[in-house]
Order: structure tokens, then sequence, then C-alpha cells
């Protein structure tokens, strides 16, 4: 018998390999074709220096299929995204998957009331906390667009609020060109400098391209300003199924994969190397109500479908799952994250952002992020697979044990069960009829409420040292006085 | 001579915490040595199990308590803690101070049942919790459980089954109990997936456990609480 050790970790793959390749050869065409509209000009100058075709009085830039082929080479195939205090280091590559809570909501869902209002400093300062304590939501994301601070700081004010409540590494984005900058000097003071932070990215920015084939002045600048400064790029196109791209998943796949090479041709053009990654935040319009269903089976599978097309270019992969369209705790909210969070990790995409979020795309919920974490903890446990060793498959043991015997307290039952199992925390309910009933019949609502409450009580993330919070606190002070 | 005495203490006490360490690693290879080490040197077998084995015991309790530990582990101390039992009970001497004990049950599943792993945890928790446990194993004739009572007079009889055609046996068990006048001298607890606190007092049962936790809850109350210290 030999020691061989098996687990191969099962995967998803929706698309056979020579429809990832029609796919790729199609948007191409595509912008070489129909080409890309870019309302920033020193975008257009760049591509222009590079030998695009530009038209500027259209503002559209024609990339040839050579030049996609070569920025495609330059991009880096491993990302490392690290943490202040090197406990939650992340590396975005293979079939990796780092999970972190969907990001910018307009909304929270308050605890107390059940109702949807606009969050408040203390509601971002509590989602941070809570994601810090949760064991498989491994990176915070700047999750929800707080209401009590102007509008022209909140990008930067979110980022500062994540980096005094938790170390773990930061999945964000800026709504300005300058926020980036102000940004950057945030991340580089809790880095150490500027030099520090070029060497360990602490922190993702997301560029959403506006579909169809659109990038706006801002998000294209911030697209470049993240490949000068070597910051990792999230390019994130969102053609919605039906509205702003074809209603057909193959279709808009094609469009959503242009919208991504013409940003990733960008970023090597402006600095080959430069770090990016294959994103995308699926959405299909609801042909009844009009509304973004974030919940709906395709935008899972076309999820998935992302995450192909970005291990076919050998890049790094994210996309938005694991959101639900319903409004409350509810069945919906839980089926709906939980098959997208299991087929996105079987879908091996680097970065998940998702838990948490409800109601479309806008809101935030304590409770569903906790629901989540234990979502990702079986998905994760799902893709570990099935380890076939001579000791565990046991024969010996079953030989020892014999017919109508117990394996309960046997030592290999003892050694195994906790590598085997994914122990869940108290959400999960399986106790009997009696013992529940008597524990006052609490729902996974419920449940989730009390560890909310009880984790927020009790967790104290590591704090920045004081030096460091002392000279973040007069920065943000600073940004506030400016935009004042 | 005083350091000589004191030394000697010392010694004992590192073999009566060797005694909880066995329990508190999981050491069922080790148990029967440490025994043996303990009686050897002169230990107490009462101190032995009492300050060694139970104190382990209760150790891993607590942690099962806790959801820090699990079935598996707490099945294992138990088994160590057995190992160890076989060694220092029969040296516990003739009208000794017996061992603390929250009371005596005598579990077993019932009649044309073989289903074993449900009693075995009762069995495992109840022996955590501080109760002597005789475990009459499965398959258990309504006879024996008779003249078992008259054996070895416990104070509490557990009954446990899976199937809604052997949980019948449960109520002849009873029956017979009455038959035999040796119903008032015991309490009756059934437990197991078709039974709950009706069929419990259809039967004149004097309680039912809803999962294993439960059933310790449940025979505490039934021979009056805490441990008598």
């Amino acid at each position: 018998m030999s020691n061989f050790s098996s687990s191969a970790r099962p995967k998803l793959e929706l698309l056979p390999r020579t429809e990832v390749e029609r796919i790729h050869l199609a948007s191409m065409k595509l912008l070489e074709e129909i080409g890309v509209m870019i309302y920033n000009d020193n975008a257009l100058r760049l591509l222009k220096n590079a030998g695009v075709e530009v038209d500027f009085s259209k503002k559209i830039a024609y990339i040839p299929q050579h030049l996609v082929k070569e920025s495609l080479i330059k991009a880096p195939s491993v990302i490392r995204l690290y943490s202040r205090n090197g406990k939650h280091d992340r590396i975005l590559e293979g079939d990796n998957v780092t999970y972190n809570p969907g990001s910018a909501a307009l909304f929270f869902l308050d605890s107390k009331t059940g109702d949807l209002r606009r969050p408040l400093t203390r509601d971002l300062v509590d989602l941070v906390k809570l994601t810090d304590a949760l064991e498989h939501i491994h990176a915070q994301s700047t999750a929800l667009v707080v209401s009590d601070v102007p509008d022209e700081i909140v990008d930067r004010y979110r980022l500062f609020i994540v980096l005094k409540n938790s170390p773990k590494a930061i999945i964000t984005g800026t709504f300005s060109i300058d926020g980036l900058y102000d940004m950057k000097r945030m991340l580089e003071l809790v880095a150490g400098g500027e030099k520090e932070l070029a060497r360990k990215p602490m922190a993702i920015f997301d560029t959403c391209p506006s579909a169809p084939l659109k990038w706006s002045e801002i998000t294209c600048q911030n697209l470049i300003d993240c490949a000068k400064f070597r910051i990792p790029a999230e390019i994130i196109p969102m053609p919605q199924l039906g509205a702003t791209g074809p209603v057909t998943l193959a279709g808009s796949l094609v469009q959503h994969n242009a919208e991504f090479l013409s940003g990733l041709v960008m970023a090597q053009v402006e600095n080959p190397g430069a770090p990016v990654i294959y994103g995308g935040s699926p959405t299909t319009l609801d042909m009844r109500f009009g509304t973004a269903r974030l919940g709906a089976i395709e935008t899972m599978m076309l999820g998935c479908s992302y995450a192909q097309m970005g291990k076919y270019y050998k890049l790094p992969t994210h996309v938005y799952l694991g959101l639900s369209d319903t409004k409350t705790i509810d069945a919906q909210c839980g089926f709906e994250s939980g098959i997208a969070i299991v087929l996105g990790t079987l879908a091996g995409i680097n970065v998940i952002s998702g838990p948490g979020m409800l109601n479309f795309e806008n809101c935030q919920s304590l409770e569903k992020l906790v629901i989540d974490n234990t979502i990702c903890g079986m998905a994760l446990r799902l893709v570990e697979g099935v380890t076939v060793t001579d000791e565990t498959l046991a024969i010996d043991l079953i030989r020892k044990v014999g017919p109508g015997g117990m394996y309960l307290a046997e030592k290999h039952t003892l050694k195994w069960f906790r590598k085997e199992r994914f122990i869940p925390s108290e959400l999960i309910d399986r106790r009997e009829w009696k013992a529940w009933k008597a524990d006052g019949s609490k729902t996974a609502h419920q449940r989730a409420k009390e560890i909310v409450e009880k984790t927020l009580k009790k967790h104290e993330p590591e704090p920045l040292q004081r030096d460091v919070e002392n000279e973040l606190d007069s920065l943000m002070k600073t940004i506030m006085s400016t935009h004042s | 001579m005083g350091n000589v005495v004191l030394s000697v203490g010392i010694m004992n006490e590192e073999l009566v915490s060797k005694l909880m360490n066995v329990v508190i690693s999981y050491d069922t290879e080790g148990a029967a040595k440490a025994a043996q080490d303990a009686l050897k040197a002169g230990v107490d077998p009462v101190v032995a199990i009492e300050e060694g084995l139970a104190k382990g015991v209760r150790i891993v309790g607590e942690k099962f308590g806790a959801g820090e530990v699990f079935l598996p582990e707490l099945m294992v101390a138990v088994e160590a803690m057995k190992h160890a039992m076989t060694i220092l009970e029969p040296a516990i001497k003739e009208g000794a101070a017996t061992t603390k004990s929250l009371g005596k049950v005598m579990i077993g599943t019932i009649e044309g049942d073989i289903h074993d792993i449900g009693k075995s945890l009762v069995s495992a928790m109840l022996t955590v919790a501080g109760f002597d446990v005789i475990d009459l194993g499965s398959d258990v004739p309504v006879e024996k459980f008779i003249e078992k009572t008259r054996e070895v007079k416990p104070d509490v009889i557990g009954m446990s089954a899976l199937m809604t055609t052997t949980m019948l046996k449960m109520g002849e068990v009873i029956k017979a109990l009455q038959k035999e006048g040796l119903r008032k001298e015991v309490k009756v607890i059934v437990g197991g997936a078709p039974t709950s606190e009706e069929w419990a007092n259809k039967i004149g049962a004097d309680g039912h456990g809803g999962d294993a936790m439960d059933a310790v809850e449940v025979m505490k109350n039934l021979v009056g609480h805490e441990r008598q210290e």
C-alpha cells in the first residue's frame, strides 16, 4: 500500500475551453472594430502613443489585437495582499479564495428596527470590527457609504475608519480623482512609507467601466493612477443583461471581456507589469420590476464564467457574489447567498465580495454577514475535497471495530474529526427539538443577532500604533478642512 | 524525616496529577500504567480516583460544556478513565470511604434494539457529570433489567430505544419493576429518537431525556441535584 495522498480540489467550469476562446476572440475583434469610449484625454493620448487608432472627437479608441495580447503577457498572475500585522495576508493566485464584505452600500439594515436607513459612522465601525472578528471573512471592504460626513470626502473617510479598526487587508475604491491620492497617503502612513506600500500593497482599488464599452473620466484616471503607483486595481465591468449589455449570457460575456481588456491595456501601457485583477459585478435586469437581479442564478453563472476568462488569461480574479435581492434575513437571503458563495468558491474566484449585502447591491446587514461567514466556511471545506490516503480509507480501523461496533470512542475518530469536518459557530442549530424549544425556539436570524451583539461586545481589533494613529487622525483632519 | 514525608507527598501528588493528565490528554494507552504506578507508590485509590481521574473528566466535561471539545474527546477521556478504574477499583479496601458520586445509574438499550450510540453518549456524559454508571449494553431483555436492578440497586434506570417497535418494551420493564416490588426504589428515565415526554408519562416513567445533555440534567433532578461533598 502506498502513502499516496489525494484530495483533488473540486472545480466548476461552465464553459468548455473552445467557448472561452471564442469569447476571447470575439471581444478582441470588438475592441478593434467597434472600439471603446474613453472620457479621459490622458488615457486617449496614452493609447495614441502606444499606436492605438484614436478618434478624439468621438473619444473612441480602437484597440488592436496585438496590443491586447502584449498587455496580457505583461500583467502579473499573482498578487499578494498584505495585512497591517502580517496575520491576515492573502495570496491571489490559482484557485485560492478570499472573501470580503460587499462594498459601498448606501444603506444599512438596522438590527433593532429591521428598517433600511442611511448608515452612520458607528455602523461602519461595527461592521469593520465584526469583519475583523469573523474567521472566514478574510479581508475588509469600505462597505458603507456613511451619511454623517460630507459626500466629498466619504471615500477617504471610509478607508480611515477601516484602517483604524482592523489590520485586515482592504478592498476599496474612490469617488474622485484626488481621492486616490489622499487614500494612497493614508495607506502609506499605515504601511510605513511609499516604498513599503508599493512592495506590500494593503489595499485593492475597484475601478468600474460604465457599460456598454465606456470609461468615465474619474474611473479611467483612477485606473491609470493605480497602474502608475503599482496599486492593485480590480477592473470591474458590470453590463446588466438586457439593459447595458446583451440579454444573452454569451453576448454579455463578450462585452464584459472587451471592457476588461480595454482597462487592462490602459494599465499596461501606463506601467508595464502593473497589477490588474480580472473583475466583475454581474447583474441582470428584472423584466417585471426593472430592478437589478443580484441573487439570480444567471448572475452566479456569469460570475463563474468571468473567473474562467480571468484564469484563461492567467490573471487573479474577483467577482461580486453572495449578495441577495431580499429585504430581510429570510430563506431567500440564505439560499441566494449560499448557492452563490458555493458556486463562486467552486469556480476558484480569488476575491469574492458580497457577504453581508442584501436589497440588491445597496444594503449591508451585520446579521447577514455572520450568516455568510458560515456559508464561506462551508464552501472552503467543500473545495478541500475528499482526502484519500491509507489512513483516511481506515481499513485497519474498520477491521478493528468490526461489524456491530462503534467508532465514536476510537482514536482515529479523535484524530480526524476536526480535520474532516467544518465546525460551525452557534449560528447553526443542531440540537434536538426539546433543547431548541427550551432555549427560546430561536431562528437563524435571532441567533445571528446574538452573535453580532456578543462579538461586538468582546472583540477588540489590534489597534494602530499610537503615533501612526495620531498621524492618520491629523491627515484626515487636513483632508476634511481642505474640502469643507 | 519531615523532608522525606514531604518528598513522598510531592511524588504522590505528581502521580495523582498524572492520572488527571491521562484523562485530559485522551491517553488511553498510558492510563493503566499511571494507575499501577500510583498504587505501587502507595497512593490511596480513592484519592487517585477523586483527585486524579474524576478531576480530569470534570475538566473535559467543562470544556465540552463550553463547546471547546466534542463527543470523540469526551468519549475517549471516559475510555481512559475506565482503563485506569479497572486497576484502581479492586484496590479500594473493604469498608474504606467510597468515592463520592451523584448516584448510581444503570443504563441500557431495550430488547430488540441494537442501537448503541445514543445510550453510550448518555453513559459517557453521566460519568463526566459524576455519576456511577453501569452500562448493560444494547438489546437488553426485560428480565435482565429486573435481575440487575436487584443486584446493583441503582438510583436510576435509563432505557433507550431508536425504533418505535422496540420502545414498547420500555413499558414492560416498568410493569415488571412494579410487579417485583422494585418500582418505588428506583427512578426511571427513557430516551431515544421516538420517545417523548408524553410517552414517558404514558408508560409511567419519571422522566424523559431529549438528548444526552438533557438526560444528564433530568437525572440530576431525579436524584436530588448536586454532588454530596
